[in-house]
């Protein structure tokens, strides 16, 4: 078994990184960071967007390699100069962005590397007969045999981790592996990843989330701007002052909950059908109104139809019958050109997918869909650069975008602050419908407060708003109306006021509306 | 009239000419399930083609000729590898350099080493005990009367079909064509696969050369291979990056190339140009309604970087 014991493979007892510097172009990533972790041990890493968290851990597992400075295991000097030579040497990595080839299955994707135990020929059964033991053991849930393509984001961090199981790594990297996991599922995460210090593994979690980092880690170093500012026992940490030492001033947690001052009925679907990657129906005769300077918050475990839904109002992807009207006029299957025009505006889940445009610049991607309009053309035809940069330049100033200029590629941006710009361009455009899927998945708690901060904004200004999030806190921090959402289905809606966390929880879990 | 023009002969006529598709097409199915587009193809061919004629006019013997094909290949495949994958070179454009190269390179050598066209006695056929005489349907002499080169060239398929679905080093190569950067976090070296595609690929775009110069043809000349290298890679893209769509690509092409040979022969007069615009007709149609469904690897003709 490959996770029991770790007699059959290296121990890492201690791992050090003293000193590493990583200069990129225009950007100091990493300063002069001490880092260190022991067996047993879980260690958080935390710190802005941009602050070199995935860059520090890159270095680590020889993805890239350090200008200045030295990685010690047990005492002894050790250049991890590959991928391969990381896992060779005990290394695992999950990956902020995905590492699954889409077009391969689950058991193709774990077998990619490594060695089959037929020699020349793949073992996929053997595979997924070891995948289904694990995902049984550790409960999560995948079938092996499906493509990953098929598979919702949430799925997919599963396949991410079940893999790093599967190899069973002396040392495991998990770089924001809870982003677009449930609560139940960061339970189980958390299970998983007990189980394994217990084994004598180390475990270095990365997260944006406090309240996960208290309750997991031993240890928590925090980075900002590249540097080291500290590292301390969890013990002694509260999530106000780890919040200050990321960011560097007092950050509010939690928010005014102002009534909502609800206008005229703005973006309405009645039974609205659609199919699901898989072919199947994924999204089952769902009815909502979502009115003017309100907020729906829609809650559900990934994969019960809540990508769907987006993507339907988003003209992404076909209906499969009902109707969808903007300001009672109908839209169904209309382009998202012509959506946008009657004032819808898209925050996409995959925004490296769907949100940006990787090889272009940051300017490039911020006018992508208004390029044709005023003020960046000029004489009809040309565009603007200058007010496009402009334009770009006070985005990036306002939202606190980390990167050296406006013409940077978008790809080589932190994961956050991608979001950040496309949260900006979409909020540029001042919506009368806005749809925001995990609008703050990967982002730092400076940045989520101040995303919240313009969500509640736009609300006050009149726009119906859909907000779609696995976080169940910023449903209820923000949302009027809370729909859940269960097997494609929207399960009951319930006003925010009498909303619970636990029942809300009980919906997602597939529990009907009790009403009281 | 149809009795003559559909003989026994057409067929096997036709799967003697898919020999050079299968080789070419296949191997440059390979490096483009990686990720990259050897458009250069033709030029390695008409290498292929020399060297291995060349070996066999000096020594006589077809195994060193064929191995003189092979390493001709290897070389080229080499530089391509080199120039696409290392140096990252754009892959539409550094292919026309290899092509032109193999095309003055080939003719050069020709003109300067053997200077008129001379034919050798190159691959016989092997008729195949038994099974090469089944008269019925003509069954023998289509299937079993073949020189060695077109057997392995059939055989190349399942085989292929095998390595890519079946085997961890198959898996490796969909995974570098389809993701690199995933290929590249599981500890793969997404330089060495696609070297070792590309020049597979080379190799075999070699021993497609030798299936014309010392096996079908039996002589070199200068651009000998006229354009049968580009069709190859159209194959590719006709046979959807799958082994057996491309072995039906080549068939369809060889089978028209062979009613061609097969209508003149017997004197009708079709304008020759119409049938050898067909198969492109075909193909544009084929591509045209093809399943949307493909294996294409996303990643083609993208070099890849860690962004580092
Ligand atoms: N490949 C690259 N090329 C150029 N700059 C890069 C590259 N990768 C990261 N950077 C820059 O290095 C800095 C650190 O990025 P990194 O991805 O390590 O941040 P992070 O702490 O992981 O942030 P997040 O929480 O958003 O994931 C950022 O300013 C980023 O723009
Ligand atoms: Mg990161």
């Amino acid at each position: 078994m490959a996770v029991s014991s770790l007699a059959e493979q290296q121990r890492i007892d201690q791992l050090q990184m003293r000193g590493i510097v990583k200069q990129f172009p225009g950007v100091l990533a990493v300063d002069h960071v001490d880092f260190e972790v022991r067996a047993g041990e879980i260690h958080a890493l935390l710190g802005e967007n941009g602050a070199g968290k995935s860059t520090l851990m890159k270095i680590l597992y020889g993805l890239y390699h350090a200008d200045e400075g030295a990685v010690l295991i047990d005492g002894v000097d050790t250049a991890i100069r590959s991928p391969y030579a990381a896992i060779q040497r005990g290394v695992g990595m999950v990956h902020q962005h995905f590492m699954l080839v889409p077009s391969l299955t689950v058991a193709e994707n774990v077998a990619l590397g490594l060695k089959s135990s037929r020699g020349w020929r793949l073992d996929l059964d053997v595979v997924s007969k070891r995948l289904n033991e694990l995902s049984e053991r550790y409960n999560l849930k995948v079938d092996p045999n499906v493509p990953v393509w098929q598979l919702a984001v949430g799925e997919q961090q599963r396949v991410e981790i079940l893999r790093a199981l599967y190899k069973g790594a002396a040392l495991l990297i998990l770089d924001e592996p809870t982003a677009v996991l449930t609560p139940q599922e960061v339970d189980e995460l958390f299970q998983v990843l007990e189980q394994m210090t217990a084994d004598g593994r180390a475990i270095i979690f990365i997260s944006h989330k406090l309240h996960e980092v208290l309750r997991i880690s031993q240890r928590i170093t925090v980075l900002r701007d590249g540097r080291r500012v500290d590292t301390i026992p969890t013990s002694g940490a509260t999530k106000a002052t780890l919040a200050e030492m990321m960011v560097g001033r007092p950050v509010v947690l939690e928010y005014e909950q102002q009534p909502s001052n609800r206008g005229g009925e703005r973006l309405h679907l009645n039974d609205v059908s659609a199919l699901s990657n898989r072919g199947e129906l994924g999204l089952k005769e769902v009815s909502l109104t979502i009115y003017g300077g309100e907020i729906v918050g829609v809650a559900g475990v990934s994969g019960n139809g809540q990508t769907e839904l987006a993507q339907v109002i988003a003209g992404l992807r076909p209906t499969k019958g009902g109707t969808i009207a903007i300001d009672g006029k109908d839209v169904t299957g209309k382009p998202p050109s012509q959506l946008q025009l009657l004032g819808l505006s898209y925050i996409p889940e995959e925004r490296m997918e769907d949100g940006v445009i990787k090889e272009f610049t940051c300017a490039e991607n911020f006018v992508l869909q208004d390029h044709g309009r005023k003020p960046y053309v000029s004489a009809g035809f040309l565009l603007n650069l200058r007010a496009i940069t402009d334009a770009c330049r006070d985005a990036i100033r306002q939202y606190e975008i980390k990167t050296p200029g406006t013409e940077t590629p978008i790809k080589s941006l932190s994961g956050g602050n991608i979001q950040k710009l496309v949260m900006a361009r979409e909020l540029s455009r001042h919506p009368q419908v806005l749809i925001a899927a995990q609008p703050t998945r990967g982002v730092d708690i400076g940045a989520s407060e101040y995303i919240h901060q313009r969500l509640l904004d736009e609300r006050r200004q009149g726009t119906a708003i859909l907000l779609i999030s696995e976080d169940l806190d910023e449903i209820m921090a923000l949302s009027d109306r809370i729909a859940v959402m269960y097997e494609g289905r929207i399960v009951g809606i319930v006003p925010r006021a009498q909303a619970t966390v636990r029942q809300i929880g009980a919906m997602m879990a597939g529990a009907e509306l009790e009403v009281s | 009239m149809i009795e003559n023009i559909l003989a026994p002969s057409v067929f096997a006529t036709c799967l003697r000419l898919a020999t050079p598709y299968l080789f070419a097409a296949i191997g440059e199915m390979f490096g483009q399930r990686s990720g990259v587009l050897n458009l250069g193809v033709e030029g390695i061919m008409l290498m292929g083609a020399f060297f291995a004629h060349y070996v066999v006019l000096s020594t006589g013997s077809l195994l060193l000729g064929v191995i003189g094909a092979l390493i001709a290949g290897l070389v080229m495949g080499i530089a391509v590898a080199f120039v696409n994958v290392t140096l990252k070179a754009e892959q539409g454009i550094s292919g026309i350099g290899v092509y032109l190269f193999g095309l003055g390179m080939s003719e050069l050598l020709f003109k300067t080493l053997v200077g008129t066209p001379r034919s050798v006695s190159g691959f016989p056929p092997l008729h195949i005990p038994v099974l090469s005489d089944i008269q019925f349907l003509g069954i023998g002499q289509i299937f079993f009367q073949h020189n060695l080169l077109v057997y392995v060239a059939f055989a190349l398929v399942p085989i292929s079909a095998y390595v890519l679905r079946r085997t961890p080093l198959g898996l490796m190569i969909r995974a570098v064509g389809q993701n690199p950067e995933a290929a590249d976090a599981m500890g793969i070296s997404v330089t060495r696969v696609r070297y070792m595609t590309v020049i597979f690929g080379a190799m075999m775009a070699g021993l497609a050369g030798a299936s014309l110069s010392i096996a079908l043809l039996n002589v070199f000349q200068q651009n000998l291979t006229s354009g049968l290298g580009f069709i190859a890679i159209a194959l590719v893209y006709f046979g959807r990056w799958r082994p057996f769509g491309v072995m039906l690509g080549a068939l369809l092409f060889s089978f028209v190339n062979a009613l061609q040979l097969q209508i003149s022969a017997i004197g009708i007069d079709v304008p020759s140009e119409f049938a050898v615009m067909a198969p492109y007709v075909i193909t544009i149609i084929a591509l045209v309604f093809a399943s949307k469904q493909t294996e294409k690897p996303t990643a083609l003709t993208k070099p890849f970087d860690r962004g580092e």
